[in-house]
């Protein structure tokens, strides 16, 4: 029977179904965090069992960590609190963690991939609704909640519901300025924050095919704002190159049997989906979010549609966000000024989003009045920046370049948006209050963020090129 | 270890008209730093029930004292958003057992449930019909039955069946929960790692 790439590497996964629509899932790959792993280990210790498969699970601080000077103790209590509870239940249970002073350190979805843990037809999951980006890589990645971060531990397996399948094609050839953030924002304002939900994505078309790694992990990552479980896309020649020499990357003997594994790992052909979605690359324009959900998206250059034709929930929804935001109906953001700009996240938070900024910034100066957080998403990344001379580039132009962490994408460190400030910023949430009680925020690019961040109000990328 | 065991409820119910309320507001992430699952109702819906100054905001639903009970009703697409299962505990804590919505994210369904906060999805119909009957009286109650899966409007009867997995029943009803039956394949996991492990 023909399959699809979800349906392939999750039936090679299923261990039994349980009566009821449930099936026990075994994970191959577990990642952790200081934030929603403590309640588990609790858990664990009080039923008195030990971590099934530590060598299945690697762990990373990352939610809560400063992003400067991060050789001084941790300065607030609660945080680094978490921080040294993972160190110790990971020293107590035999798992691997890249604490904060390894060089593999990071947002636990950059690092993932760049150690090369992550690979292709695996079954990845992490108490992070943001899990989805390794889906980049043809795997079936996503987030889960604590009690079932226990369950893996106890494990090595979940109980889980099978999601319904969509496939959305992105064809054609994007636009110039036009980067994969524009195509996931233009996906979800097209489908609704809510319109994948139920569904596990694959990401296909020529224009998703064109994408590097990191372009893919940006696509992938974003699922969950509208809704899927995880978004995949099929390895293939990017994908493999990527991995290749990878530090913890199969090798030689291993390398070629996981490769042919790895390259049967596509949809056949005539494989059926439950929702088929085909959108054209040329449509796609720099994106930009005006509202407080990460559907509430358009055009940079375009209005803020009317709620005219919206009626009951629907309407009093709408009405709320733009006042949250202190937007009009009708009006459009390009000229507007903006106070903060962040560069960062499981989302963008790459070498590559990084050198487009830098690409952007070079010959030109920060804004006045604008605070910038530049976040490198690992310490690799941050190694990659210095290397290649883009912190150069970005502090000729007057910019700080911080130290890897989640920082200003959930604000639970020290890097908070204060109240009724905009942020543009190229991470993965606008809520309310996202960025800091009271901040708002507009969801875009890095190309979007690098025109913010030297005008100092919202500016059509194109026309910096 | 169990789960709060759960069979059937009759309350009334607090009204919550929004769409998409995501876990970022009903628990903001600067609350996710307590190492143990405690004091979460304090800080459920902080943003919204609380202003800068920490004063209550009186026309939120939760504070405002027409309304009570062990029911939150929500407009569709609740729970979106980030994992953070602080989002049913805060909920459970404050002391609601079940959430009425037209739309469930999944992360959101699949944590309440392990936690035996019930979501129940209602048609957008229902939903609205319930809004409406608090509307009108304040104090309306509702009965929630997981044995026969439905959701009923006391005062006129009205009644709707929502979906539930047979597996998931059985652990609400019962109070069992996953990680004691996960251990229990132990042999079963043990022997698929050998068959299928490369």
């Amino acid at each position: 029977m023909s399959k699809t790439l979800f349906d392939k590497v999750w039936d090679a996964h299923v261990i039994r179904n349980v009566d009821g629509g449930r099936s026990v899932l075994y994970i191959d790959r577990h990642y952790i965090h200081e934030v929603t792993s403590p309640v588990a280990f609790l858990g664990l210790k009080k039923r008195g069992l030990k971590v099934f498969r530590p060598e299945r699970t690697t762990a990373t601080p990352d939610h809560n960590i400063p992003t400067l000077n991060q050789h001084l103790p941790i300065a607030d209590a609660e945080s680094r609190n978490q921080v040294e509870m993972l160190v110790n239940n990971c020293k107590e249970q035999g798992i691997t963690l890249y604490d904060l002073n390894n060089p593999k350190q990071g947002i636990v979805h950059v690092i993932g991939p760049e150690t090369g843990l992550t690979r292709p037809g695996m079954t990845i999951v992490c108490g992070d609704s943001h899990t989805s980006t390794h889906g980049a890589f043809g795997a079936v990645a996503f987030g889960i909640g604590t009690s079932e971060v226990e369950m893996v531990f106890a494990s090595q397996c979940i109980l889980q519901p099978k999601p319904k399948t969509m496939r959305i094609t992105v064809n054609g050839t994007l636009g110039k300025g036009v980067v994969a953030k524009d195509i996931v924002l233009y996906i979800i304002s097209r489908i609704s924050a809510s319109g994948g939900t139920g569904y596990f994505i694959e990401f296909a078309g020529s224009a998703i095919r064109s994408l590097s790694m990191e372009g893919r992990m940006t696509v992938c990552n974003m699922s969950i704002e509208c809704g899927a479980r995880g978004g995949m896309i099929a390895p293939d020649e990017t994908t493999f190159a990527y991995m290749k020499g990878r530090s913890e990357a199969p090798e030689g003997e291993e390398w070629e049997k996981a490769m042919k594994y790895w390259k049967t790992l596509y949809s056949d052909e005539d494989a059926r989906f439950d929702k088929e979605y085909v959108f054209e690359a040329s449509d796609i324009q720099p994106m930009i979010t005006y509202g407080t959900n990460p559907g509430m998206g358009m055009a940079i250059d375009a209005s803020i549609p009317s709620s005219a034709e919206l009626s009951g929930s629907d309407k009093i929804s709408f009405k709320k966000s733009l006042d949250y935001m202190g937007f009009e109906e009708g009006e459009k953001l390009l000229g507007k000024k903006i106070d903060y700009v962040f560069v960062g996240s499981c989302t963008n938070g790459r070498i590559e989003d990084f050198r487009a900024f830098a690409k952007m910034v070079e010959g030109r100066k920060k804004a006045e009045g604008v605070t910038v957080w530049l976040v490198p998403g690992s310490k690799a990344v941050e190694k990659m920046a210095y290397d290649e001379g883009l912190v150069d580039i970005l502090k000729e132009a007057g910019f700080e370049f911080r130290q890897p962490g989640c920082s200003a994408c959930l604000a639970m460190n020290a890097d908070k948006v204060p109240a009724g400030k905009y942020c543009v910023s190229t991470s993965n949430r606008n809520f309310e209050g996202r960025q800091g009680p009271g901040a708002r925020t507009l969801l875009a690019g890095p190309l979007v963020a690098a025109a913010a961040a030297v005008t100092g109000v919202i500016t059509d990328p194109r026309s910096l090129l | 270890m169990a789960i709060p065991k759960f069979e059937k409820l009759s309350s009334s119910a607090v009204p919550l008209n929004i769409e998409n309320i995501d876990t970022d507001q009903i628990i903001p992430a600067r609350f996710l730093k307590a190492v143990e699952r405690k004091g979460f109702g304090d800080n459920l819906f902080r943003d919204w029930r609380y202003d800068k100054e920490n004063r209550k905001i009186s026309d939120f639903p939760l504070n405002d004292s027409r309304y009570s009970g062990k029911i939150l009703v929500a407009a569709k697409n609740f729970g979106c958003g980030s994992s953070r299962e602080h989002a049913a505990w805060s909920i459970f804590d404050y002391g609601f057992r079940v959430v009425v919505s037209s739309f469930f994210a999944d992360i959101f369904k699949n944590n309440a449930l392990n936690n035996g906060l019930l979501p129940v999805m209602v048609s957008e119909g229902f939903l609205q019909k319930m809004f409406a009957r608090i509307a009108k009286d304040n104090s309306a109650t509702f009965t929630v039955d997981i044995v026969s899966q439905t959701i009923t409007i006391d005062a006129t009867g009205e009644q709707e069946f929502f979906a539930l997995d047979g597996y998931k029943k059985e652990c609400l009803i019962n109070g069992y929960d996953d990680v004691d039956y996960l251990v229990s394949l132990k042999p079963e996991i043990e022997k698929y790692e050998q068959s299928h492990i490369k």
